[in-house]
């Protein structure tokens, strides 16, 4: 009986907070417009999840890009088709690893730290000092952050996917010895800016929306105190995973239907 | 950290991921080669399309001239209705001939069109008459094996 | 009640969920003075602070500050009020990214369209009037608990306020800052000609500066006065936290049963 009473607690505190989210989100939405107005507050928090976020994204995209040339090489030269090694690494990478891989390292790296600021902001205080001199904290601290985190993912996808197809490059025609020329024309044959790059960009762009709020509001709600802050983080990591991975499910399926 | 140099360190990271973006589109993807700003669309009918599918390359004389837009099952002449469209900068005649044609032994499969001499030219919604069916591998095979066991007495 | 208090609190329930906090309080704190309003741990000095800021609603009552009654304010109307009042927070609530002249000028440039001259001029002069001008390239990390206090004091000051709120201003000061704080506090307010309302429960420091004073236990205003008839007072309550006794009208004991029935016969009854 207590299991069951405490399983609907937990759905009952879920939907709370699922609700208290969404609220959240709106009020966001409605106070976004300062963070386009005074813009440097937004370019502000490019600089720290974007392009601080530079170094782990394109070493971590050459270092994918190489094992799929490797893995990859392994496999096709089996079937005779090693010229085929372009379009394998452009293909995994333009269509889910890009996106998604960027995604995550994306939300270990600067979601977290958002998470971090906000909720340690929130803990000592400077949020509420900020709304008590009439400084609204979610136009002035959480929505700049928020567009920021959004604007930065797509360019960081892209070029996660851009280095990695770099580094297949350098495994497969450099090292390995595939045809330089077949590498690129087979690769370019195959691969669609509209159905494979463009689907690419708009996944990137989903994977930002969702892991910026999530990271905004883990910190905005965090409980004010160590732990809590803590287990906010944690948070962050946890459910910006989960979340990525399934809406890459959802967008996958409704993206590549067809093919 | 001074807004200025802010600004810059933005603005480079900017720069690099569109530059990024513009190294897919041109270099990795084919925007530069197959994006046919001005399209007409032509149809042809196959008693069998094989592995065709939605997005194929369509060729002639080994060059990508279209893509394929649709593809339906006409259930009045039990034929595929393959649509396709054709970059509007390459015209071709009345009587070209449309095949479904493979590349390699097992890869993709794509339309080429072999032009005709007909001095009138397809427009936007034609139907091209002549057509050849994709190569069912299959068939071929049970074909080649049914010649050779008919001829087999003859020589006897 | 007469126009000349700045904020008067009618007849104020407020509660956390079920917990209630503040019980029917009443009080007024007139211009121009510096009022301290006083009692132990948890009785609702702060949640009072913020009701006055308009941060929480109340249950039942109202709070009215300079003739606008803050819990029906809109929001838009909300901010403008809170422009024209500072706040002190218990631990300086300082912003930690911002060097302690960015924090100064915050306010300033959130609020004002003022050329970055005249910021900076009026950034020193407030960080000069709590003597912590050379200090402005610091971060707020650099500072002592002193220091940060008083620049959250300039900070406070910035648009010149008519309010200013402090929330416990001497809370874990050393002696010679914490007479600093005091000093400072009753300086800016005659110099601004704002009024004060301070939350605290240092009685000997508070009675060096303060204009009047209110007890508060359990939600209610329990006794009132000037520092000299609440030095004078006979109310036990009063008396017990002027002089600091540990036991008075405010127990000792968190409310238990007696410890020689807790320790003997709660044993005893579960052998007998």
């Amino acid at each position: 009986m207590t299991a069951i009473a405490g399983l609907g607690h937990r759905v009952n505190d879920a939907l709370q907070r699922l609700g208290f989210a969404s609220r959240f989100f709106l009020v966001l939405l409605r106070h976004s417009g300062q963070s386009f107005r005074r813009l440097h507050l937004t370019v502000r928090e490019i600089y720290f999840s974007g392009f601080q976020s530079l170094l782990i994204i394109m070493v971590s995209g050459l270092f994918i890009g190489m094992v799929l040339g490797m893995q990859g090489y392994e496999t096709l030269q089996r079937y005779g088709s090693a010229d085929a090694l372009g379009i394998l690494v452009a293909l995994s990478l333009v269509r889910e690893l890009g996106p998604v891989v960027a995604a995550l390292l994306f939300a270990s790296r600067a979601g977290s730290s958002i998470t971090a600021e906000i909720g340690l902001m929130k803990a000592t205080e400077q949020l509420t000092a900020m709304d008590m001199m009439a400084v609204n904290p979610i136009a002035r601290v959480v929505a700049p952050r928020f567009w920021g985190g959004v604007i930065s993912m797509p360019l960081l996808a892209a070029l996660f996917s851009a280095t990695g197809v770099f580094g297949g490059y350098l495994i497969g025609v450099v090292f390995i010895g595939v045809d330089d020329g077949a590498f690129w024309s087979q690769m370019q044959a195959s691969v669609d800016f509209r159905y494979d790059i463009w689907s690419g960009i708009v996944k990137s762009f989903v994977f930002g929306i969702a892991v910026s709020l999530i990271a905004v509001f883990e910190g905005y709600d965090a409980q004010p105190t160590a732990e809590g802050v803590s287990s906010s983080i944690k948070g962050t990591v946890v459910k910006s995973a989960l979340a990525i991975l399934a809406l890459d499910f959802v967008l996958t399926s409704f993206m590549f239907r067809e093919a | 950290m001074s807004r200025k140099l802010l600004d810059l360190w933005v603005g480079f990271f900017v720069a690099l991921g569109l530059a990024a973006v513009l190294f897919l589109a041109l270099k990795v993807g084919n925007l530069s080669a197959a994006n046919f700003s001005e399209t007409y669309s032509l149809t042809a009918k196959f008693v069998n399309i094989g592995g065709l599918k939605v997005r194929a390359p369509v060729k002639s004389a080994g060059v990508v001239v279209g893509r394929v837009a649709e593809i339906r099952f006409d259930p009045e002449t039990y034929e595929a209705v393959v649509t396709f469209t054709v970059d509007a900068r390459y015209r071709f005649p009345k009587d070209t001939f449309a095949l479904i044609l493979t590349a390699g032994l097992l890869g993709e499969q794509y339309i080429g069109l072999d032009p005709g001499g007909d001095e009138k030219m397809l427009k936007n919604g034609d139907v091209i008459a002549k057509t050849q069916s994709a190569v069912v591998l299959e068939k071929l095979i049970s074909q080649f094996m049914f010649n050779k066991a008919s001829e087999g007495p003859n020589e006897k | 009640m007469s126009a000349d208090n700045l904020v008067e609190i009618r007849n104020l329930d407020f509660a956390y969920e079920d917990r209630p906090i503040l019980d029917g309080i009443s009080l007024a704190i007139p211009r121009g003075k510096v009022v301290a309003i006083m009692g132990g741990s948890g009785c609702g000095k702060t949640t009072l602070l913020r009701l006055i800021g308009g941060q929480l609603r109340p249950t039942r009552g109202d709070v009215v500050v300079d003739g606008q009654s803050v819990p029906s304010l809109k929001d838009d109307e909300l901010y403008a009020l809170r422009r024209r009042m500072g706040m002190l927070f218990q631990f300086g609530a300082l912003f930690t990214d911002i060097s302690v002249f960015d924090n100064v000028a915050y306010q300033m440039r959130e609020h004002t369209d003022l050329p970055e001259e005249l910021i900076r001029d009026m950034v020193l002069l407030k960080l000069n009037a709590v003597g912590l001008r050379g200090a402005h390239h610091l971060m707020p990390a650099e500072l002592s608990g002193g220091m940060a206090r008083r620049v959250a004091l300039a900070r406070a000051i910035a648009l010149d306020p008519m309010l200013i709120m402090y929330d416990e201003p001497f809370a874990g000061l050393d002696p010679i800052s914490l007479g600093v704080i005091g000093q400072l506090i009753r300086q800016l307010n005659d110099a601004l000609g704002a009024t004060t309302i301070m939350v605290t429960h240092d009685i000997q420091e508070s009675l060096l500066i303060v204009d009047f004073i209110y007890f508060m236990s359990e939600g209610k205003v329990v006794a009132l006065g000037t520092p000299d008839e609440i030095r004078a007072s006979r109310h036990p309550f009063v008396h017990q936290f002027v002089f600091a006794e540990a036991d008075g009208p405010v127990p000792f004991h968190y409310p238990a049963e007696p410890l020689a029935r807790e320790l003997l016969g709660a044993g005893r009854s579960e052998f007998s």
